[in-house]
This record gives C-alpha cells, structure tokens and sequence, in this order.
C-alpha cells in the first residue's frame, strides 16, 4: 500500500526557513498568506494488506525514526488500492 | 587511559580529534566503524564532527541508529564517559542518550567563528569540574544546525539539575550577536544525568596549537581526560 508521510515543525519551533520564504513571497508581492512553515514529505510501499497493520509499521516508523517528536509532528496518509 | 573515535560516513573531524587525544594521552585512540558490535573496554569514546550520512533525515538521525550505537550505550551504562562534539551532539541527541534538539541556526547561516564558553555550575562531571565555574575558554564553532531546542520545562530542568556544560559568552568590546546560532538560554553544551556524557557544538580538536589561534581545546580536553583517570 501507498503510504504518504508528511512531517511538520511543531507550533513554537523557529522555522527560519519558513521565515525565509514568507520573505521572499513579501517582496514578489505575494501579500496574502500567512503561518507559513516548511516541512518534508516521505513516500514508500508498505507491504501489507491490511490497512490497520500499514498504519501500524507506518506509526512505528515515524516514532522510531522518521520524525524528531521534540520538534516535529507527523501525518500517514494510506492511499488504498495503489 | 584508553579513548576511541567512532566514524561513520561523512565524519571529517575524526582525525584532528585523534591527533589531539593522541597529543593527550600519548596513545593513539581506537578508531570505531560504524559498523562495529563490539567494542573493548574503553574510557573515554568521543563522537567527532562531520556531515555524517550527508546529514539525511535529519543531521545526526541516520548515524545515531548506526550498529556502533548499541556498543555505546553499553559503554554508557558501565559507567563510561562519552563526547560529543558537534555532529557528535547532533547524533547524541538523535540517539536519545541526550535531551532536546539541535534546530537550524536563527540566521540560516552556516556559522563558523570563534565564540567564548563560559563554565556552568553543573552536577560532578569529569568533563567541567576541572573548572572553576565561570571559566572562559575561547573555542570556535562550525555548523548550520546547532541551536538548542527543548521544551521550556526541560530547559528548567537542565538548568536546575546543572546539566548546562556550558554556555556562549560575549567576546570582550565585540558587538556582534555572542550566540551563534541562537539556541535556547545560550546553551553551548549540555551534560547527561550522571554527567559523563557530554553533547557540545564547539570543536575542541580545533584549537590545540598556537599556530591554530588557540589553545583552549587542548585545555579543555587535557583536563576532562586528567578527571576521568583520577
């Protein structure tokens, strides 16, 4: 199963890289937007069936060592049937 | 006294620091692949600088589950004495054996320039109570990701349980911002509970000859390893 990943600064954690951007977006004349943060996206097959169990590897994965949870939040999405 | 340096892939200060331990003890130090299982009793591993794993992931975050990990937290859990010096940190921190996080500098930059330690009141450690508290050594640092993060109650922690090694320090009549890379409390280097694991972002290894600017790394050092034989 396809299992996108995506992990984000928590709230309160300095993103200057974030901070950068919203720079460069102000002087482009990009006005509105705001709370503007980077992050990363991680993309894999999970070989499992059963959904349940690929959330559960997935979980495992992101505790263990694809997110920093000090600082980072994660999000697993399952696309079913790819 | 027996003292090794791990390496792993992209590890680049590995050999100024084993010139330095070898200047120290007059023994040349155990070099430690990251692929090692075993490791022989030792006094003292140090975890040097570098881009380890090309700093992927996260700086420190592949290296930190590398095989020679499980060596060290033995050799922790007997007792040993552990340092960390910038990627060193970094990985210590990944690596769960230290608390909180190394964050992107505030400014975005690489930053590589001298800065000045002050020695903190902190809990017995073979690494600081060489010192008398309030000490300044002058030690350069060289990193994109070094500033301290941690939760305000763990900070507090830290703090109150003298596990701040040390912290920046502003150079005489200069200016400029004295923290580098904008970590929390000024932290430059913080302690494990029983304080033989130190995680620090200046490069001792970096200043231990006169021709270097400097000889504070060498101090620094050469007393940490007189502590941990006495």
């Amino acid at each position: 199963m396809k299992v996108i990943i995506n992990i984000s600064l928590k709230n309160g954690v300095l993103d200057p890289e974030g901070q950068a951007i919203k720079n460069s977006l102000l002087n482009l004349g990009f006005k509105d937007f705001n709370n503007i943060r980077i992050g990363k996206q991680i993309i894999l097959d999970i070989d499992k069936i059963n959904k349940s169990e690929v959330l559960e590897e997935a979980n495992n994965m992101c505790e263990t060592i694809l997110a920093n949870t000090v600082i980072e939040n994660y999000k697993i999405d399952i696309l079913e049937g790819k | 006294m027996r003292t090794a340096v791990t390496i792993f892939p992209g590890s680049n200060c590995d050999r100024d620091m084993i010139i330095a331990l070898k200047k120290i003890t007059g023994k040349t130090p155990i070099k430690l692949w990251h692929k090692e299982t075993e490791v022989p009793n030792l006094d003292l591993i140090v975890i040097p600088g570098g881009f380890s794993f090309g700093d992927y992931l996260r700086c420190g975050a592949l290296a930190a589950r590398s095989p020679i990990i499980k060596s060290i937290k033995n050799h922790i859990s007997r007792g040993g004495a552990v340092l960390g010096v910038c990627n060193g940190f970094q990985i210590l921190i990944e690596a769960k054996l230290l608390p909180g996080s190394l964050i992107k500098n505030k400014k975005l930059l690489f930053t590589c320039k001298k800065t000045l330690l002050e020695i903190q009141n902190t809990l017995p450690s073979p690494f600081c109570s060489g010192f008398k508290v309030g000490t300044t050594l002058e030690i350069p640092v060289a990193h994109n990701e070094g500033n301290f993060f941690a939760s305000k109650e763990m900070v507090e922690k830290l703090e109150g349980e003298g596990r701040i090694a040390f912290k920046y320090k502003q150079i005489k009549n200069n200016k400029n911002s004295f923290n580098p890379n904008g970590s929390l409390n000024d932290i430059a280097g913080i302690l494990s509970k029983n304080g033989r694991v130190l995680g620090m972002m200046p490069h001792p290894e970096r200043v231990i000859n006169k021709f270097q600017g400097g000889i504070d790394g060498l101090k620094f050092l050469s007393t940490s390893i007189e502590h941990l034989v006495g």
